[in-house]
């Protein structure tokens, strides 16, 4: 067979199946809508996902140790420390923060300023707020230990627990979509399947006839993988609008709760690769459903 | 080489029912056989030993210098593609109009359109059908329907034409149309086996008879 000759097939099988799709207006906007709701689910997570990470890398995915002297250190104990610091091969950058530095951050606090001017003297200590250039939980312990056993030092603070709170959300987040899309996945390869057999049940006999005229089993399974394929493609492009949908819909009411939190924060649809993915992967399941269905039921059908 | 022979085949259902015993015999290229017998004679299963709907249990069928019986899948594919089979229950597919019956076996082939739809009018035209192209199997009588079965048996002009018993349910003056019909193709070198019980449709178009008798060959005469 000439490339012309299977290109033409494929197209013919295409628009038989397209023909066949669209003869049927009820049952098709039916599936689309089951497949497109099922998918929507887990789309509707990954989305959500998307926009956590998003945020959390706005915030600070870096951790970071901060260093606080004790009151009565002076400046020639921080410089003892900053000499420290700045011959650590582990430490990437390092901040020195004044006392009075921290105390007028405070104090730019609402509500603090009054608090902060009644105290009697300065409470807040000198810092250093240190970059490390690893990031393994033991890398971090061993240099809190380090650092606490510095001169001067009255306590070190690890600001990473809140990095590994949020990432092992996130994961939880992303195990619990995958799970969720694996989970649809095998209900949508369902679905196809028992709409294929049932198409094939009602083409039967063009089947046979085919089968006696010398059609090969490609042929005959074509159009077929083609309306699987098909109503996968409408389910996605279903899900895709749902999830667009929900992204709009929350947009507003997420940016006012993340300013109550002091976040200037925006819900984003789905990225464009997210998209194509989303729609490439609802037409994967159509195939995937039509191919076990031709699989399982044509082979029962031979000419008599 | 012989279009078709038949090499003491023997076709056994489950159950121990002999349908076909023993059968030897070869169809020349370009010659007419009318398979005769009763029914329940075994007419029927020979054919479709042909296209390999049937298998033999013993014995060897070869079509072309082809064993069929060695064929896997995708060569009984190719094999029926290059015959012309008319069934005796029509295979007519009811949802498609008579154009797009005929049109199968061409779209089957990978034809392309400009080239099919010519063949398939071709076909119609000869089989008087042309002005009824966009008509459903299902407005025709039966004469009109044995008659597109032809066209779509023909329209892939195969060089062995078999038919299993084309004229049964047919009044005398349509059964006499497509004998003739038969013989026209046997005269442009199409090699043509009919199976039938009226062997005397196609005793004027020079046939050799081969008569069957449950499932056993008992007569082979050469064009009288």
């Amino acid at each position: 067979m000439t490339i012309g000759n299977w290109l033409r097939q494929h197209g013919k099988a295409c628009g038989a199946a397209a023909r066949r799709i669209a003869g049927q207006p009820v049952n098709t906007l039916l599936s689309a809508l089951v497949v497109g709701i099922a998918l929507a689910l887990p789309a509707g997570g990954e989305m959500l996902l998307v926009n956590f990470l998003r945020l959390a890398q706005n915030v600070s995915a870096t951790p970071q140790l901060s260093i606080f002297l004790t009151l009565d250190a002076n400046k020639k104990d921080s410089q003892e420390i900053d000499a420290r610091l700045k011959r650590h091969v582990l430490v990437r950058d390092y901040r020195y923060v004044p006392r009075e530095e921290a105390r007028s951050r405070l104090k730019q606090t609402e509500g603090l300023a009054e608090v902060i001017d009644s105290l009697p003297r300065n409470p807040f200590p000198d810092a250093f707020v240190v970059t490390p250039k690893g990031e393994s939980p033991e890398q971090l312990e061993n240099l809190k230990l380090e650092f606490a056993n510095y001169p001067k030092v009255e306590h070190v603070q690890l600001d990473s627990l809140w990095v590994k709170r949020l990432d092992a959300l996130l994961r939880l987040g992303q195990m619990l979509v995958t799970g969720l899309a694996v989970l649809l996945g095998v209900a949508l390869v369902a679905v196809t399947f028992n709409t294929i057999r049932l198409q094939i049940l009602t083409q039967r006999a063009e089947v046979e006839v085919s089968r006696l005229l010398g059609a090969s089993d490609a042929f005959i399974r074509r159009p077929f993988f083609y309306f699987g394929a098909l109503q996968g493609l409408l389910g996605g492009v279903v899900a895709w609008v749902l999830v667009l949908a929900a992204a709009y819909a929350l947009a507003r009411p997420v940016s006012r709760l993340a300013s109550l939190y002091s976040f200037n924060f925006a819900l984003r649809p789905l990225p464009l690769a997210e998209s194509l993915f989303l729609i490439a992967f609802a037409v994967f399941l159509g195939w995937l459903g039509a191919w076990l269905s031709v699989s399982r039921h044509l082979r029962d059908i031979e000419p008599r | 080489m012989s279009a078709l022979r038949f090499d003491q085949v023997a076709k056994r259902y489950p159950g121990g029912i002999e349908a076909v015993s023993g059968v030897s015999f070869e169809v020349g290229k370009g010659e007419m056989v009318v398979l005769s017998g009763h029914s329940g004679a075994g007419k029927s299963t020979l054919l479709r030993m042909i296209p390999a709907i049937e298998r033999p249990t013993e014995g060897r069928v070869v079509v072309n210098g082809q064993d069929v019986g060695k064929l896997k899948r995708s060569g009984v594919a190719i094999l029926r593609r290059n015959l012309g089979v008319i069934f005796q229950d029509r295979k007519l597919l009811f949802d498609r109009t008579v154009f797009d019956n005929v049109m199968l076996p061409l779209a089957i082939a990978g034809f392309a359109p400009r080239e099919a739809a010519r063949r398939v009018r071709a076909a119609l035209d000869k089989v008087g059908l042309l002005e009824r192209e966009k008509a459903y199997p299902i407005a025709l009588s039966g004469g009109e329907q044995q008659r597109l079965a032809i066209a779509r048996a023909v329209v892939n002009r195969p060089s062995l034409l078999i038919a299993d018993e084309p004229t049964a349910h047919l009044d005398p003056a349509y059964a006499h149309d497509i004998a003739q019909m038969f013989r026209s193709f046997n005269g442009v070198g199409v090699t043509v086996i009919v199976a039938t019980p009226d062997e005397a449709l196609f005793a004027p178009y020079g046939a050799r008879r081969i008569v069957l008798d449950h499932g056993r060959l008992v007569t082979e005469e050469a064009v009288p």
